[in-house]
This record gives C-alpha cells, sequence and structure tokens, in this order.
C-alpha cells in the first residue's frame, strides 16, 4: 500500500470518475455518496503522502517500473505532498458542500457535475504528483478541459460566453506551454523534470531554451491569470456554479502557481531565471501591478461574486511576487499563501454559495441586514474576510508577513508597501459588504439558516483559517524547509 | 443528414454491405495494436465512424434506434475502468502499476505482456467508440433540432 501511495492518489478520483456516469443511471442520489466516499479516500492518501515524505524524504514512483529517465516517474517531495494535502482538504469540503448546492442549482446535470468533479481533482492531483513534463502537460489539460465544462454548466447562458472565453485563452496558454515544453525536449531529449534540469545546465545559453522559458512563463501567466493576462477570470468565475467557482478558485490557480514554482525552480533552476534572464524580475514587477490592479477593481464590483474574482487576481499577486522574489522569506510567503488563499477563497465563494442559495442576492447593495439573517454564514464569511486583509491572528497575515519580509531582504521595499497598500485596498472593499451586513439598514426579515451540509465545510475552512493562523509555527518549518530546499 | 433516411439507393445499400467490413476492420486495428500501425484509439474511431456512417445514411432516428444512450454511457466508463482496472491488478499482484509482466497468468512474461496490452487496447477501443457515437448523435442532434430527451 504505501509503496503504491503515490499513484493511487491519482487512480481513485479518475476511476470513481468514470464509475460516476454509471452509478448515475442506477440512482443519481448515489452519484453524491460515492464522491465523499472518493474524496475522503483521497484526502486520507494526501495525509499519509505528508507522512511518508516527512519520514522517509522524497517518494519516486517508476510507472509499469520502466526506469525513470526513459518511463513516466511519479516524484512526491516536500512541496507535492504539500499541494496534494490542499487539493485533497478543498476537494473533500466541495464534495460534502456540493449536495444541496447541485441538487437546487444544476439538478439536471447533476451527473455530469459529479463526473467532472472528481476529473478535475484528477488533473489536479496528478499536476502534483508527476515528475514528466509530458505528463504535467497531460494532466493540466485534463483539469482545465473538466474546468471548461464545469464552468458551462452554470445556469444563465452568460456562463456559455464566459466558458468559450476560457476555453479560447486556456488553449492559448496549454499551446504555448507545450512549444515550451517541445523545445525544451528537443534540445536536452528527455522529457524527465529532474534529468531535464541536469542537462539544461549546459545549455543556459541557448536561444532555444530562452524561448522556452518565455513560452512556458507567458503560457503560464494566462492558467493562472497573472494580471495583463486576467480577462478570462471575472467572467468564469461570476457565471459558473457556486460550488464550481469555489473550486476553481480555490485550486486552479493554485495549481498553476506550483508549476510555475516546479518548473523555474526545478527545471530551469534559480541561475538561469534571475542571473541568465530577468524573469524573476519580470514576475515580481508584474506581480507587484496585478495586486494593486485586482484590488483597485475589486473595489468597483457590485456583483460579490465578481468582486472576489478580481480579489483573487490581486491574491495570485501575492503568490507570483514571491516566486519572483526568489528568497527563502518571499518563497515561504508564496507557498504560505497558497495554502491561505486556498482556504479563505474557498470558504467565501462557499459562503456567497450558501447566500445565494436561501436567498438570491448576488448584489453587494442587497446585503443590507444579512448579518441578522444568515448568522453563521455571515460570520464565516466575516472571518475568512478579515482574514483576507490580514488581519494578524488569522492566517491570512502570516503569508503577507513573509511576503513582506521577502521584499525588504530583496532590497525591494518598494514592493513591502504594495503589500501594505492593498491589504488596505482589501480592508475597503471587504468592510464595504461587512458594513452593509452587519450595519445596514435592516428591513423586517427571518431569520434563515443555511443546512448543515452546507455550513459544515464553512466552518471546516473557517476553523482552518483561524487554526493555520494561530498555529502556524505548527506547519512554518515543513514550508521554510521546502522553500530553502527549492531555492538550493 | 436529417431525421430520415437518404433517398438514394446506392448509398443505402453500399453502406449497407460496408459497415460490417468496416467493423470487421476497426476490430483487426484493435487488436492488432501493439505489433502494427494503430491501435485502440484508431480500431475504436473507425469501429465509431461505420455507426456514424449509418446515423448520415439512414437517419438519425434509426441510429437512436440502434444504440442506446445507456449502453453507450456504461461502454465508456467500462472502457476506462478496463484499462485502470488491468493497471489495479497489476499493483494487485505484486508490481507497480501497469507494470503488464506482473500479473499471474499461466504463460511466459513476453505473452503476459502482449495479453495486457491487448486488454488495456479493447478498452481504449470501447471508450473511444462510444464516445465519438455519443458525440455524433448529440451535435447532428442539435443542429437538426431533435432534442437529446427522447433518446
Amino acid at each position: 500500500m504505501n509503496t503504491n501511495l503515490p499513484v493511487l492518489i491519482v487512480i481513485i478520483p479518475l476511476m470513481s470518475s468514470f464509475i460516476m456516469p454509471v452509478v448515475g443511471l442506477i440512482r443519481r442520489r448515489y452519484c453524491h455518496i460515492l464522491s465523499f466516499i472518493a474524496t475522503s479516500a483521497v484526502f486520507i492518501l494526501a495525509i499519509m503522502l505528508i507522512k511518508n515524505v516527512t519520514l522517509h524524504g522524497t517518494l519516486s514512483y517508476h510507472l509499469g517500473n520502466w526506469e525513470p529517465p526513459w518511463g513516466i516517474e511519479y516524484v512526491i517531495d516536500n512541496l507535492g505532498a504539500y499541494m496534494a494535502a490542499i487539493i485533497a482538504f478543498i476537494g473533500l469540503s466541495i464534495s460534502v458542500y456540493s449536495k444541496k448546492s447541485i441538487e437546487k442549482e444544476l439538478n439536471k446535470n447533476l451527473v455530469f457535475y459529479y463526473t467532472l468533479h472528481m476529473l478535475l481533482l484528477t488533473g489536479l492531483l496528478g499536476i502534483v504528483v508527476t515528475g514528466d513534463i509530458f505528463n504535467l502537460y497531460v494532466f493540466l489539460e485534463i483539469s482545465s478541459l473538466s474546468a471548461y465544462a464545469l464552468i458551462a454548466l452554470g445556469e444563465k447562458r452568460q456562463a456559455l460566453t464566459a466558458s468559450f472565453k476560457y476555453l479560447i485563452l486556456g488553449t492559448i496558454a496549454a499551446s504555448f506551454i507545450l512549444i515550451g515544453i517541445g523545445f525544451l525536449y528537443a534540445v536536452t531529449g528527455t522529457l524527465n523534470m529532474a534529468d531535464m534540469s541536469l542537462h539544461l545546465e549546459e545549455l543556459y545559453g541557448s536561444r532555444v531554451v530562452h524561448a522556452a522559458a518565455v513560452l512556458i512563463v507567458v503560457g503560464l501567466s494566462i492558467k493562472i491569470a497573472l494580471f495583463p493576462l486576467h480577462s478570462w477570470l471575472p467572467n468564469a468565475y461570476t457565471h459558473a456554479p457556486s460550488t464550481v467557482s469555489a473550486l476553481i478558485a480555490a485550486l486552479m490557480s493554485k495549481v498553476g502557481a506550483y508549476m510555475m514554482i516546479r518548473l523555474l525552480y526545478d527545471v530551469f533552476t534559480i541561475n538561469f531565471f534571475i542571473e541568465t534572464m530577468p524573469v524573476g524580475e519580470i514576475l515580481s514587477w508584474t506581480a507587484a501591478i496585478a495586486i494593486i490592479a485586482g484590488s483597485i477593481s475589486a473595489i468597483a464590483q457590485k456583483n460579490i461574486k465578481r468582486m472576489l474574482a478580481y480579489s483573487s487576481i490581486s491574491q495570485i499577486g501575492y503568490i507570483v511576487l514571491g516566486i519572483g522574489l526568489a528568497n527563502t522569506a518571499g518563497l515561504t510567503g508564496s507557498l504560505l499563501h497558497i495554502l491561505n488563499h486556498a482556504l479563505m477563497k474557498g470558504c467565501l465563494f462557499l459562503a456567497v454559495g450558501a447566500i445565494i442559495y436561501k436567498t438570491g442576492i448576488k448584489n453587494i447593495g442587497d446585503f443590507n441586514g444579512l448579518g441578522k439573517k444568515m448568522p453563521y454564514t455571515m460570520a464565516f464569511f466575516a472571518i475568512a474576510s478579515l482574514s483576507m486583509v490580514g488581519v494578524p491572528p488569522l492566517c491570512g497575515f502570516f503569508s503577507k508577513w513573509y511576503l513582506a519580509l521577502g521584499s525588504i531582504e530583496a532590497g525591494r521595499w518598494i514592493f513591502a508597501l504594495v503589500i501594505l497598500s492593498s491589504s488596505l485596498l482589501n480592508a475597503g472593499y471587504f468592510f464595504r459588504v461587512l458594513e452593509k451586513a452587519y450595519f445596514g439598514e435592516q428591513n423586517k426579515i427571518d431569520k434563515t439558516i443555511a443546512p448543515a451540509s452546507m455550513l459544515i465545510p464553512m466552518l471546516v475552512l473557517a476553523a482552518a483559517c483561524i487554526v493555520f493562523g494561530i498555529l502556524v509555527y505548527m506547519i512554518l518549518p515543513y514550508v521554510q524547509y521546502t522553500a530553502i530546499s527549492l531555492i538550493q | 443528414m436529417g431525421e430520415k433516411e437518404v433517398e438514394s439507393l446506392v448509398a443505402r445499400t453500399i453502406s449497407r454491405i460496408m459497415i460490417p467490413f468496416i467493423q470487421l476492420f476497426g476490430i483487426y486495428v484493435i487488436v492488432h495494436g501493439e505489433t502494427s500501425p494503430g491501435g485502440g484509439f484508431q480500431g475504436g474511431v473507425i469501429l465509431g465512424t461505420s455507426m456514424i456512417l449509418y446515423g448520415i445514411v439512414y437517419g438519425l432516428s434509426k441510429a437512436k434506434k440502434r444504440v442506446s444512450k445507456k449502453h453507450l454511457i456504461i461502454l465508456i466508463s467500462l472502457g476506462v475502468l478496463i484499462y485502470s482496472g488491468i493497471g489495479l491488478m497489476d499493483m494487485l499482484s505484486g508490481g507497480k502499476y501497469l507494470q503488464y509482466d506482473s500479473l499471474p497468468l499461466p504463460v511466459d512474461a513476453h505473452e503476459t505482456t502482449a495479453l495486457s496490452i491487448l486488454g488495456v487496447e479493447l478498452g481504449i477501443g470501447l471508450t473511444v467508440m462510444s464516445a465519438t457515437i455519443i458525440l455524433f448523435i448529440y451535435l447532428a442532434g442539435e443542429r437538426i433540432g431533435a432534442g437529446m430527451d427522447n433518446w
């Protein structure tokens, strides 16, 4: 069992995703149970992976028993196990939440939804466990294609346009990445990432490698919606069904950021993307612009989901800023923010989903008195938004703290200033919502409570925001160790 | 192409004669996948096209009667499950995932590998065949406005 862990974590969601349509033919209700069992199994496996990685170091698995440079190798190091645990945790929470939400929103497409949900998880988990660069691309496509289809399930017709726009841009991005991988394969003759990195060392002067780096970084920037390339994101997040928004906002961009870290730090290595080419420099400046631009756009939004979408653009900026800084503190901040943003954005989107489920309110203007009307949901929303702003004991504070430390360490005071001002802007748009909800004029309202299956995932995510804030010292050594091993 | 079959007698007769041979060729491509060009995907597509030809010539409503949506959905899943199931069986018999020669069959290692690849190709073929048919019927139905609800 233990030796097969790396592959089981991909196989279980894959198989359950294809059992899903058959189960759907027997009885649609069972789809929910199967999805819950599969995501729980994945979560347990992810925890076992973290345990194994901390005990025995990097795990390597040779698919079909073919030796690594030739066959496909799954490699799970600290970073991979960390990402797998985040994906499994969010996937499980959303699977629990889906039951009521999907029954109401997409009753007709319930089986589709669960199939695609599991397929999306397969792709995301595959990306983080694989050590083969072409396999990485294949899993990226699996997850992206399921994401396009999931967004298109949205109730309104705009969901189709949003999904189509995402499809076009996502495919362009994927082609860039594929061409980049092709170039790398042409000059190194290998697809195994560790092997490729060794061969690349002699080729840092090569134009082909430079072109490959540019193509891959631009492609990934579109995938994670880094500021000037973000145009697909707001509509996609706004018009998707609420569980899908939560799933994609919490996981898709994080896994894109993971790919960026993996390819820049492990394949190209820090010598190349900082010293030979100014990739790190460009990324951190773009990220700084993204942080400010995303926050300012978020302030201008009326629709709550759209506001959260623009806030995601700014939060992605934080993650990329740390990647571009390329020092231990900055990268620690990035890795922490990957976890924290997944928790916070997941919780926020789920809370908004519950509000839409119960009241149908989508505009911030109608939030008046919602704090009394849906006390629990709004409380979780408030915790997650305070964490987004970076109020100290909550988890959002620590990632921003490390990013600011990293900026100062790199001698870039301006980035620390950007982080500070963006926190103020975050406070601006989140407090606007909270002010409406808690202190807004109250008409006569009846108290409604979201179903328990929706409240529990929100509760868990909001509690995680607090726990990972107060007990940050428990995961910090792990994250710092990961960052240090990536930089060396 | 439409709901009804085409009027040309030539088209109907030729396709009635051709369809069995197309299907035979599809199966040939699948089972010879590991030794010659082709394999599960290509063979599956050829099998699927035989049904598409039937749909084009004899009309969509007849094609819908020939294949049931339920069975196609089951076949799509079954194909993938055969593939990953063979991988799982390799793992249970002590090898790595998809390590073909680890299956405890009463033949030598090379033959076990060949048989496992045949199984995998069959799985791919089933999935690809059913997926092409289902995609064709959905897209064609969309064009002539025949909803999928009655299938």
